[in-house]
């Protein structure tokens, strides 16, 4: 579905990528781990267009998208939930969630994705007028995985959706991640968190100063004992 | 329903304006006048209400740090200027069939059409390389542009140069009335609608905008072309309702007047754009009306002090209310019970 191909980013002189390559199957959850500054997020704006490689090839269901700009991905079926959440924090959850659904022009199709977002969460639809800088950060996560949903991606992207949450949160987000796979999305999943991300996805990269260094099946890496030690800390 | 209520509200408007207009003439509405005083009062509202919600189309909806406004409004004033200097008088000739009041109501609608076309492209000419850069960056940008407009325009020999320019006085306070009316009519259906709402969005978080599809760009460039085209709006009826165009109008103290009248209203507020302009225009000739004060031998004339005063009250608006008077809610908002807010 999603292919990266020796794919290399710069910003200015500083190389944040150096030369990737990975691969997302239709309904694969993968995860993307590895330290800060490991270019987990880099590579998240190189393939949702936010980034233009310097070279190598991001192909999105055969089709070339280097260079084609972030508004335009959305249509073609790539939805991102942003590092830090980013809801539109003077909008209300509704209008949020309306905004997520910004290409679409079908309010049938739109109110009925809107429901399942709130059957997922119920906490945002007991939200709905609130505005969404006034919710709590596990809220504001749930509200901007249910935004991206909203375009009815085929592939969603989410950047750090642990990020600074309750232990108890990180399980109920875990939990819908399952749940949005079992509905057919594929997820890339991009984490500090590896322990949870590994064990809630199919395959890993590993990901150190803008290089791949370990790849394979989530579970066999969780047991790895260099994984283990460097990102588990066991 | 709501377009009814719209038309009856713009009915209700434009009578009220008629009748304001109506006694500001020398003759008065059935012998109750405004004198000249009041009247350019009531004018330089009705601008600066223009300038306000337009500048707030930028600044308070699309968060977009402009402050060159007072540029694009003199593109606009001296555009329409030379126009009607020009061709003003051979127009209104041609149709002098029609009588005066209609061949220069005339007149004026084309030398608004021509302000707002110029200040429009004026707007995207510095819209496109400057939307590029954001929050201060972009204000350095666009203050810098708004003295480029006008020193260039104090070097043109045939608008008058830095000698100032004679304008003739087309406009009254019901074109300036109506054209706030219309202004606010535009901006707020822009405001409301989902083109709005994608400006909103880029306002709140631009990198989740375009994660949602929006092309923030060229709704960063949208929102500053139609800012600047209402500005030069402004522009145009300020030139021919002043009768006299200076350069030195449109400083960037100019420009900064109209950014303290969103900031104190409230930035994104449509109600507090138009209640700032409305403060900011009043309150510095409100107080020339303060007394003297006789303490012992010493009076203090608090008139003296008026500029003083006003920015003080400026200042301990802004400590006190620093979202502004309004924030970014409506004065709607507050009549309206509490589960219905937005």
């Amino acid at each position: 579905m999603l292919t990266l191909e020796n794919v290399s980013v710069n910003y200015g002189a500083i190389e944040a990528l150096n030369g990737i390559s990975l691969h997302i199957e239709q309904g694969e959850v993968v995860t993307l781990i590895g330290a800060n500054g490991a270019g987990k997020t880099t590579t998240l704006r190189t393939i949702t267009g936010l980034l233009e490689p310097k070279s190598g090839a991001v192909k999105f269901e055969g089709k070339l998208t280097n260079g084609i700009a972030a508004h335009k991905l959305v249509a073609l079926g790539m939805a991102m939930s942003p590092e830090g959440r980013g809801v539109f924090a003077n909008l209300s959850v509704r209008e949020n969630l309306e905004m997520g659904a910004y290409l679409r022009n079908d309010k049938k199709g739109i109110a009925d994705d809107m429901e399942r977002g709130f059957a997922m969460f119920p906490r945002l639809k007991e939200r709905e007028q609130q505005k969404a800088g006034t919710l709590s950060g596990g809220e504001q996560q749930m509200l901007a995985m249910v935004r991206a949903l909203m375009s009815r991606p085929r592939l969603l992207l989410l950047d750090e959706p642990s990020l600074g949450l309750a232990p108890l949160v990180v399980h109920t987000i875990f939990e819908a991640i399952e749940e949005i796979r079992s509905n057919g999305t594929t997820i890339l999943l991009v984490e500090q968190n590896a322990n949870a991300a590994l064990h809630h996805s199919d395959r890993a990269y590993v990901l150190e100063t803008g290089r791949i260094v370990m790849e394979g099946n989530s579970k066999e890496l969780a047991a790895n004992p260099k994984v283990k030690e460097a990102y588990l800390g066991e | 329903m709501n377009w009814v209520k719209s038309i009856g509200i713009s009915i209700i408007l434009i009578a009220l304006i008629y009748v304001i207009n109506s006694a500001m003439s020398s003759a008065g509405f059935f012998g109750f006048g405004i004198d000249d005083y009041y009247s350019r009062l009531l004018v330089f509202i009705a601008i600066n209400i223009i300038l306000a919600t337009s500048l707030n189309l930028i600044n308070g909806f699309t968060g977009q740090f402009s402050i060159g406004h007072a540029g694009f409004m003199a593109v606009g004033a001296y555009s329409s200027a030379y126009f009607t200097v020009n061709y003003g008088k051979a127009i209104e000739s041609s149709l002098a069939f029609g009588g005066e009041t209609i061949a220069s109501g005339i007149v004026l609608l084309i030398a608004i059409l021509i302000g707002l076309i110029f200040s429009a492209i004026a707007g995207l000419l510095v819209g496109i390389p400057s939307l590029r850069l954001k929050g201060d960056y972009l204000a350095i940008v666009t203050l810098g542009f708004a003295e480029i407009i006008r020193i260039v325009i104090l070097n043109i020999d045939s608008v008058g140069g830095a000698t100032g320019y004679q304008v003739g006085g087309y406009a009254n306070f019901f074109w300036v009335g109506i054209l706030a009316v219309i202004t606010i009519v535009i901006i707020h259906n822009i405001v409301k609608s989902d083109a709005g709402r994608a400006l909103v969005s880029i306002r709140e978080d631009e990198l989740a905008a375009e994660a949602m599809g929006v092309n923030t760009t060229r709704y960063k460039v949208i929102s500053f072309v139609i800012g600047s085209g209402f500005a030069g709006v402004a522009g145009v009826l300020f030139a021919h309702y002043n009768r006299f165009l200076s350069t030195n109008d449109f400083q960037f103290i100019k420009s900064f007047e109209i950014i303290i009248m969103i900031v104190i209203g409230g930035m994104g507020s449509m109600t507090g754009a138009i209640l700032g302009a409305i403060i900011v225009t009043l309150l510095p000739e409100m107080l020339r009306y303060l007394p003297d004060i006789q303490i012992g031998a010493t009076t203090f004339k608090f008139a003296d002090l008026r500029l003083v005063i006003f920015a003080l009250i400026l200042i301990l608006t802004m400590i006190l209310r620093p979202q502004g008077i309004l924030g970014t809610k409506e004065i709607t908002d507050f009549f309206k019970r509490k589960g219905g807010l937005r």
